[in-house]
């Protein structure tokens, strides 16, 4: 499945829900699931700012695919987490810097993205960016 | 007059709207408040028929500007008791009115002062204090809260030193509701002649304030907490210190004489009022504050506790609730956090049920923190909030409790 494929596949899944708040369950259902970040990682460095959920992301490079691994305090915020590591993880640098976040916008989730939340969402969205610049930058540089 | 809750909610058309299909429920009055249409009206009214920049021209517009303009300042210094209305400094807010204070304060602190203050302040009545003290090389000193939410006094007589150059704290908190009692701490502080400054955010909608009473040296408060609008707020300051203190902006306005060498100060309040001022955001505070005085604000408060009282008494009956502030005197304010469950979490289902309230720091990170927490939603109550609503949202949290659980 390429990038497209799986965003496509999360905007399906989630038109199934009419009401507001069985999106929500369902955020809270993927949200609860394992912690998706190694304890190790769980710490300030990997922090992304946010000051009222906070998300800890780790970003590692796997024979040239970026494995993303990432947690939160809130179960909200760990659901939407959950479904970028979904859509994102397992792909190289460039075709993550080749496709958007547009999809968290159709299924209603975009107010989420938005600075005055203040959860540390859109900060992880600009990280994953600039692992993925970072990832990209060192490889060119490697050959 | 009788304090008729649904012929007041008539008035104020924000509150009729749907979010996400529900009738909103705005409980985050601590943040801002909603305004009457008579204040939307007022501040329209004085840009479609009188304004006019103030104090300089000859022409009618400007002297009708003027006049509402310093009507406007008599009408605070009356309302919050002031001695005359040269102690009332129009600002943009309580945050500017006291960084103008901690600024204009600079030169009477010194390498090795202390300044007290508590440690449920806000933001704005913390950091200003805090760099004062960097700059200056003194010490920040902070008077505990105890686990109820309320200041030791003794503890905070012992900490009023000869080396303590100011004392700032908060009427109310913010995140507690408690309301301290100023008057009392006043009057120690002034026993060892240490002045002290006021933050009345809080306060201003929902008790009684007399600053002469009181005998504070410094009060701030903003409109936009009290039914007025965006922009503009208090500082009220004793004569003897507006006349001793320094300005802390120049500019036109606040100036009498200038050369391109030296420059002589305005009388107050003038002094401190440099540029074009707010008039339109005068006009409406004034209308606000005339609307509580109206309404009555002993009714006012006795609503409110009757709202908070009933919230807090039905969220006590919430398995895993814990109440964050349970001071003996409270207004107005009910900070929570659920076992177990991120406030985020619970306040986004909440704002899909449409009910506001806040999550997070509230600005007042030391405090949140010194409960072990790091936010907690807070319910704030205005004068037209109802029982009624407190049922809706009670419900609407149990149903997001069940979710996230």
């Amino acid at each position: 499945m390429t990038i497209k494929e799986k965003q496509q596949a999360v905007i399906e899944e989630f038109s199934m829900f009419d009401e507001w708040l069985d999106k929500y369950a369902y955020l809270i259902e993927l949200g609860k699931e394992l912690p998706l970040i190694d304890e190790k990682y769980r710490t300030n460095q990997y922090l992304i700012s946010g000051c009222q959920s906070r998300v800890w992301l780790h970003a590692g490079l796997k024979e040239g695919k970026m494995i993303l691994t990432a947690d939160s305090d809130a179960v909200i915020t760990k659901g939407i987490v959950s479904l970028l590591i979904r859509v994102f993880s397992g792909f190289t640098p460039d075709e993550i810097l080749a496709s958007d976040f547009e999809f968290l916008n159709v299924i209603g989730l975009k107010e989420h993205l938005s600075p005055t939340r203040a959860n540390g969402l859109q900060s992880m969205v600009k990280q994953i960016t600039l692992y993925a610049k970072a990832f990209q930058l060192k490889s060119k540089s490697n050959k | 007059m009788i304090f008729d809750v649904k012929q007041i909610r008539k008035a104020f058309p924000v509150l009729e709207q749907k979010v996400n299909g529900k009738r909103l429920v705005y409980f985050d009055n601590a943040a801002t408040t909603q305004k009457p249409v008579r204040v939307i009206h007022r501040v329209s009214r004085y840009y479609e028929e009188e304004n006019s920049n103030v104090h300089r021209g000859v022409h009618h517009l400007s002297q009708v500007a003027t006049d509402n303009f310093e009507q406007a300042r008599r009408f605070v210094a009356d309302y919050i008791h002031a001695q005359s209305a040269g102690e009332i400094i129009f600002t943009r807010g309580t945050t500017e009115s006291i960084n103008a204070v901690a600024t204009v304060f600079s030169h009477l602190v010194n390498t090795g002062d202390e300044i007290l203050v508590t440690a449920m302040e806000h933001h704005s009545n913390l950091v200003p204090w805090q760099q004062l003290c960097t700059r200056q090389k003194a010490s920040l000193k902070v008077i505990p809260v105890n686990k109820k939410g309320e200041l030791d006094i003794d503890q905070l007589g012992k900490m009023l030193t000869a080396k303590t150059k100011m004392l700032a704290l908060a009427h109310v908190s913010n995140v507690l509701g408690t309301v301290n009692p100023v008057k009392e701490i006043v009057n120690l502080a002034h026993k060892k002649n240490i002045p002290v400054t006021i933050d009345g955010a809080q306060s201003i909608a929902h008790l009684p304030v007399d600053v002469s009473d009181m005998d504070c040296d410094f009060y701030a408060f903003s409109a936009h907490k009290a039914y007025g609008p965006m922009g503009i707020g208090v500082l009220y300051g004793k004569e003897k210190w507006l006349n001793q203190l320094p300005p802390y902006q120049f500019g036109g306005e606040m100036v009498d004489q200038v050369t391109l060498d030296t420059t002589t100060f305005n009388v107050l309040p003038y002094k401190f009022e440099a540029g074009t001022p707010n008039v339109a955001g005068a006009l409406g505070m004034e209308t606000a504050l005339r609307f509580i005085r109206e309404t009555g604000i002993d009714q006012i408060r006795k609503h409110e506790d009757e709202v908070l009282g009933y919230a807090t008494e039905q969220l006590s009956l919430i398995n895993g609730m814990q109440l964050i502030g349970r001071a003996k005197d409270k207004t107005a304010v009910l900070s929570f956090v659920v076992n177990g469950l991120h406030p985020y979490d619970l306040g986004t289902l909440l704002d899909q049920m449409g009910v506001a309230v806040r999550t997070g720091y509230h600005c007042a990170q030391p405090v949140v923190e010194s409960f072990g927490l790091t936010g907690t939603l807070r319910a704030s109550f205005g004068l037209y909030n109802t029982l009624e609503e407190v049922d809706i949202f009670v419900d609407a949290l149990k149903r997001s409790i069940n979710m996230l659980k």
